[in-house]
């Protein structure tokens, strides 16, 4: 078994309960940076996005700035906004770099799922008589929540493994471990900690997975994408 | 949805192009070494190496610089890393000199030692020491870990020495690297030495803002940090030897030990422990390079 036993081993270890970081409350932590950053991030991205596909306006300045945004590495952003926000807020400035990580793909989901909407339906429905508001509320956007939920699925692994980083500023998160672990040289730590994050990550996709089946409308699921 | 990958692969191959070219800024390229010429080195010629740490960078200039005033011709090879990446090549015989630190050099060796003063730390690790190796004559500097807390909370407690913790009467929360909590002069050593029981909080780089902002009220900070003196930091003494000692010190290849002794052994008979706080302060305040440093720490000393 080798390094991947001791890892198992630390991970169950009775000595995890207690310490400056309990496993648990580092599992607690993670999560809690990860869902708090996501929802923030939703609740910018999302109206954002639809009113950008429903408009067709500010796409090309959504699309560079989400563009350019996936590009700035998180790290450098953890600390550099622990710095600038100062050392009493690490908590917010850790949140701030992981929402920033979070927008792009849930704005896209969000503005492309509208778009993708066929335009002989929207069509359909405003010569029906329906509002603009209506358009967006009863069509567009139970149309485009597939691509919606694909956007914050993503956004939700791409934090989850990011939020590894507040443990380089703080006792929180499964990072912690990884950080002490690689100056201590405790590989079975690393390894152990790196276990459990893939396992959160594969239990909150499979959590979106049956949230995309629950909420999509039938008919309209990505799977079944309508033919031209 | 094809315009939107297209930008951000661009984007994305453009800052990471950019991060690759500062990652090896600088004319200290360690992966050049080996790849080009690998002709051993012309006899008289020292080769003087550094980890990737300021302060020891500037006390590797000025090793170089005593050995070119000494005659010698000194290849410089910078910022190589930690410990593991470098010894090897110290071991080999392609790196000759380099400024190292007694207690965390005995530590690589010898991790189960208990010797932590100054003088049992370097008898210690002249023994554990491979036989390719020598250290010469070790400097009154020290640039070790050291518990530090602000000049109010000390004047507020009747700080002096590390054991007078046990007497405050509000929660001590240690604030240092992560790693601190496994180390043997972390919380559990603060309790079975001094019995001081504190909780510990990770505070990585920010350790001494987080000190100053109140977050924690003990700080884990190296003793030639500049921001002791710039913070107003009070540094509590270890009177019984909880942290290793950890002297600046040539760490020589066995052969060339005779040869560079009588140009290394001055610079170590100099440099102070204030000295080398004042090196650091001239890097990071004034923002000099090394070798400006080092060529007027020189000559101040009579030792150009």
């Amino acid at each position: 078994m080798g390094l991947f036993g001791d890892a198992i081993a630390w991970i169950f270890s009775p000595d995890r309960q207690t310490g400056s970081l309990p496993l648990s409350e580092a599992i607690g932590t993670h999560l809690a940076f990860t869902v708090v950053s996501v929802l923030i991030a939703a609740a910018v991205a999302v109206p954002a996005g639809w009113l950008i596909g429903h408009t067709g306006r500010g796409r090309e300045v959504a699309v560079a700035l989400s563009g350019a945004a996936r590009a700035v590495p998180s790290f450098g952003l953890v600390l550099l906004l622990v710095l600038v926000l100062g050392v009493t807020h690490k908590v917010g400035a850790s949140t701030t770099a992981f929402v920033l990580l979070a927008i792009p793909p849930i704005l896209a989901g969000a503005y492309s799922g509208v778009e993708a909407v066929d335009r002989r339906v929207v069509d359909g429905a405003r010569s029906v008589g329906m509002t603009p508001a209506q358009v967006l509320g009863k069509v567009e956007v139970p149309l485009g929540l597939p691509l919606l939920i694909g956007g914050l699925r993503s956004a939700t692994l791409q934090v989850v493994a990011t939020v590894t980083l507040a443990g380089y500023v703080g006792s929180w998160g499964l990072g912690f471990y990884i950080v002490q672990g690689i100056q201590i040289r405790n590989f079975a730590q690393i390894l152990g900690a790196a276990l459990v994050i893939v396992v959160l990550a594969v239990v909150l996709d499979a959590l979106f997975a049956i949230l995309e089946r629950l909420v999509v409308p039938a008919g309209v699921s990505a799977r079944r994408a309508p033919e031209n | 949805m094809r315009t939107t990958r297209r930008t951000t692969a661009l984007v994305a191959a453009a800052a990471a192009t950019m991060l690759t070219l500062s990652a090896c800024g600088g004319d200290t390229d360690p992966l050049a070494q080996g790849t080009g010429d690998d002709e051993p080195s012309a006899p008289d010629t020292i080769v003087v190496g550094s980890q990737a740490y300021y302060s020891n960078e500037i006390v590797a200039e000025i090793y170089a610089q005593a050995l070119e005033a000494d005659g010698f011709t000194v290849e410089r090879n910078f910022s190589i890393g930690q410990r593991d990446a470098y010894m090897p090549a110290l071991e080999d015989g392609e790196v000759q000199v380099f400024p190292e630190y007694t207690g965390n050099l005995l530590q690589f060796f010898d991790p189960e030692t208990t010797a932590t003063s100054s003088d049992d730390v370097y008898v210690a690790l002249q023994e554990a020491l491979p036989d390719s190796l020598a250290v010469l004559e070790q400097s009154t500097a020290t640039d070790q870990d050291s518990y530090n807390v602000t000049a109010d909370f000390a004047a507020a407690h009747d700080l002096v020495g590390i054991g007078d913790l046990a007497d405050v009467d509000e929660e001590i929360v240690v604030g240092g690297p992560a790693e601190l909590e496994e180390r043997p002069y972390g919380p559990q050593g603060l309790a079975d030495v001094y019995g001081v029981d504190v909780s510990f909080e990770a505070t990585g780089d920010t350790t001494v803002q987080d000190l100053v902002a109140g977050t924690v009220n003990v700080a884990n900070v190296f003793s030639a940090d500049p921001r002791i003196q710039t913070e107003g930091l009070v540094t509590l003494e270890d009177t019984e030897g909880l942290f290793l000692a950890s002297n600046v010190v040539p760490l020589v290849g066995a052969g060339v030990a005779e040869e560079v002794a009588s140009a290394l052994d001055p610079v170590s008979a100099a440099l102070t422990p204030e000295g080398l706080v004042d090196l650091n302060v001239r890097s990071t305040e004034e923002q000099l390079s090394s070798s400006e440093i080092a060529a007027d720490w020189l000559a101040e000393n009579d030792l150009g």
